[in-house]
Parts: structure tokens; sequence; C-alpha cells
């Protein structure tokens, strides 16, 4: 029985070892490793530029710029951080009066930096034409900062909203209106001074 | 294709030198992109890390596909035929890895904030009627003792100034959602008067604080800080001068 066993097997093993020794000699296993979430390229920080234009209460509408770097906490929330420039024109009573002036030169360049929370409130797709689909989303924004304002820093508050266009996944571009809200006694009585910013930027994801 | 043949020789010198080709060399020269076998019925492809971006491809059970970068809990993915697209973090949370081995997708949480390390914040405050910005970045040595550095600008109506300190935080209970906290410290405080107001110079002077406090974890990495400080500026005058200030603030947490 046994013997009968061993003498069908025989061919099939002979036909293995045939196989066998056509195999290379070293087989390359592909080095396998655990998979580590963590070495995974993360990209939550956005960096980049804007520009555009500012209204001051009382001086005029001037051209302004900075910086702005973000940070996206999940899907819903990022923190970003901005600084900017502008400059102060003079007010109706300067030109009026002749030659009265409120502020000196180096008082007329403004700058301001704040910190503000966003929240990506209608995120989605938009269309353009009939061929082209981007990615992007309308969003709020609030947050605190400091406006040096006429020589003296002054506690601001800005509130906006704005539009993020990403054309790719590494590039964003943004057009942002807000509101930088402080209070101010440099034209004699304090009061709430609104002062809106219009403007538009790119920003690279790292 | 430039950066890539560099890659290459820089790969070879290192080889020629004899050193180890470790997993770190590696990582150094390329990215990190697993694969990772889709166990789930299904997983969605969006075409943008969120939850409005439309659904275009489905990869189905038993397809691999390869992880090539993240943003917050999205993942971007390329499935067999090509398709690159995102993919939430809890659809990947039951893939395995190639040998078969579930992969560990962690999530921001409680846990994690337990075991911080960096915490990083502003607040807004009030300081004896002026406003104040503050920064700062905290360092925890033990989950109970932190060290922290802060930075504040100080908006009065009368004055403006800036405040540097530096401050040692004690959380007796540290695995609390609402843990509080003791803090003392010591700094500089640099006070300088309103343009609009004719004053003496300004001032520098050193304080000291103790005072009181609550992180509450929110959610993600997410904390919500509140503090009472009470200030001894160390002036040169006869008397010292005490300040209080309070503030709230939020914080990202490593």
């Amino acid at each position: 029985m046994l013997a009968a066993l061993w003498v069908c097997s025989a061919p099939s093993l002979a036909a293995e070892d045939d196989a066998l020794d056509l195999e290379p000699l070293v087989v390359r296993e592909p080095e396998r490793q655990p998979v580590d979430v963590d070495r995974i390229d993360t990209e939550n920080f956005e960096v980049g530029i804007f520009g555009g234009v500012m209204s001051v209460e009382d001086f005029g509408v001037n051209p302004v710029y900075g910086l702005r770097l973000t940070y996206h906490v999940n899907e819903d929330f990022f923190v970003e951080g901005s600084y900017g420039r502008t400059r102060l024109d003079q007010t109706s009573f300067e030109e009026l009066s002749g030659g009265a002036r409120l502020l000196t030169d180096s008082e007329r360049d403004m700058s301001f930096y704040s910190v503000s929370l966003g929240y990506n409130l209608l995120p989605g797709e938009a269309f353009v034409g009939g061929r082209y689909a981007f990615k992007g989303g309308l969003y709020l924004l609030g947050g605190a900062g400091s406006t040096e304002f006429g020589g003296d820093d002054r506690c601001t508050v800005n509130l906006g909203v704005g539009y993020r266009f990403i054309p790719t996944d590494w590039m964003a571009l943004q057009l942002n209106v807000r509101d930088h809200i402080f209070d101010s006694d440099l034209l004699g009585q304090d009061e709430t001074r609104h002062n809106l910013e219009f403007s538009g930027g790119v920003t690279l994801f790292f | 294709m430039h950066t890539r043949t560099w890659r290459k020789r820089l790969g070879r010198i290192v080889w020629a030198l004899g050193l180890c080709w470790s997993a770190g060399a590696a990582a150094w020269f390329e990215d990190y992109t697993p694969s990772v076998i889709v166990t789930d019925p299904y997983i969605e492809l969006h075409t943008g890390p969120g939850r409005g971006y439309p659904v275009f491809y489905v990869a189905g059970q038993g397809e691999e596909v390869v992880v090539l970068k993240r943003r917050t809990d999205w993942f971007k993915v390329r499935g067999r035929r090509d398709n690159e697209g995102w993919v939430h973090i809890d659809q990947l949370r039951h893939t395995l890895d190639l040998e078969g081995n579930p992969v560990e997708f962690g999530e921001v949480g409680r846990a994690q904030y337990a075991s911080r390390r960096w915490e990083v914040g502003m607040t807004g405050g009030d300081l004896e009627g002026a406003a104040t910005l503050g920064g700062y970045v905290g360092f925890a040595l033990t989950p109970n003792i932190g060290l922290q550095v802060e930075g504040a600008q100080i908006l009065g109506d009368f004055s403006d100034g800036h405040m540097v300190t530096g401050s040692i935080l004690m959380f007796p209970f540290p695995s609390w959602r609402v843990s509080p906290f003791f803090t003392i410290g010591t700094g500089m405080i640099w006070i300088s008067p309103q343009t609009t107001i004719v004053q003496s110079e300004d001032r520098r002077d050193e304080i000291a604080h103790a005072g009181v406090g609550a992180n509450v974890y929110l959610s993600d990495r997410f904390v919500l800080r509140m503090e009472y400080k009470r200030h001894t500026v160390l002036t040169s005058r006869d008397d010292n001068q005490e300040i209080d200030q309070w503030k709230a603030g939020f914080s990202l947490f490593f």
C-alpha cells in the first residue's frame, strides 16, 4: 500500500524538483516593514504673501501687503497668523487746512499683526466653464492682534470672509475681505475705527 | 529629474563609503509612501481633503493603495489605475500592510493630550484696564510639571508696553479634561506712554508673578486656556506695585 502510494507520488515529486531547479538561486523578497503612519509626509501648514488695498478710516485708501502663515488643525478649523503694512494718506482736514500736519512721515507707516481662527464654511468644488473643476471653499475668520496706528499700538479685532481656490495640491490662491477694528483718540475723542482690507494672496502648502 | 539624479548620486556616494543603507538614510532621499490593502468593502476617494469634495473613485476590498501624503485627517492615496484621491482616516483604519498586519492610524485625542510635549498658544486679556495680547510656548517636563515662555504686548489707553516672562506650571491632575494648574515665574516689563500724552520717559522693571488657571481640552489639538496672575512689579521707587492680569486663549499641542 505504502509502496503504491510512493510510486504514484514519485513522478509529481520529481516534477516539483525540476521546477525548483529552474528557480533562481536567490529569491529577492522586497524588504517589508510595518507601515509607520507618522512617517507619511504631512502638509498642514500654508505660507504665503498677500497684497491689495486697505481703507483706513479718515486716512484714505492705500496699497497693503504682507505675509501669512496658516496651520490647518482639522478639515474645518485653521489658525492663521498674519502681518501687514500700509500707508496713511492725509485726512480731509489736513488737505483743506493747507499746512496742518497731524502725523509725522514715519507715523504714516501703518503695520498690523493678528492671530485668527478660521472656519471652512462652504468647502467644495468650483467649476470654471464646462471642463474644469477646482477645489476651494468659502471661509470665515476672526481674531485679535495689534495695529501700529499714528505712532501708537492699538488692540485690534479683525473679522473677515475669504475664498480659497486650490488649483493644485500644493498651492492655493485667496481672496479676502477683512475689517480691522480698533479704538483710537488720534483725532480728538476716543472712537471705534473700521478699516477695510481687500486683498488677494498666494500660499504654498508644506 | 535633475534632483532625482542627484539623489541617486548621493545615494551611490553613501553606498561607496560603505555606510549602512539604513531606513533612516533611505527616508532622507525619498518620500515615504507605504502601500496598504483595503479590507473594508470599499474606500471612497474624494477629489480633495474634505467631506465637501465629491467621491470620484471607489477602491474595493483587496485593492492595494499607495499612501502619498497627509493633510489633517485626510490621506492622499494612489489606487490601482493610478487614480489619486483623498481618503478619510476612518476608512483607512481597517487597512492591512502587505504582510497582513493591521496599520495603526492613530487619531489625535485625549490620550495624546495627556502625553503632549509642546504647547503653542495665544491669549488675550486684561492687565489693570489695559488689553494684553500674548503668545506662549510650553514644554512638559513631566505630565505634572511644565515650563513656559511667554511674550505679551500691553495696549493701554495711556501707555503701551511689552512683557516677557518665564514660568513653571504645576498640573496636579493632568489627565482631567478640565485640568487646573498653579504657576510662578519672573520676567521683565517695558512701559512707554502714548504719543498723544505728554509724560515722562519709558520704564523698564523686573516682575515676578504667581497665578492659577486651567487648561480645558476641546478636541483634536485644541486646548482652551484660562488664567489669573498677580504680578509684583519690582520698581526702582520705594514701593513695589501689584498688578492683576486676567486672560483667556487657546493653544495647540504637539
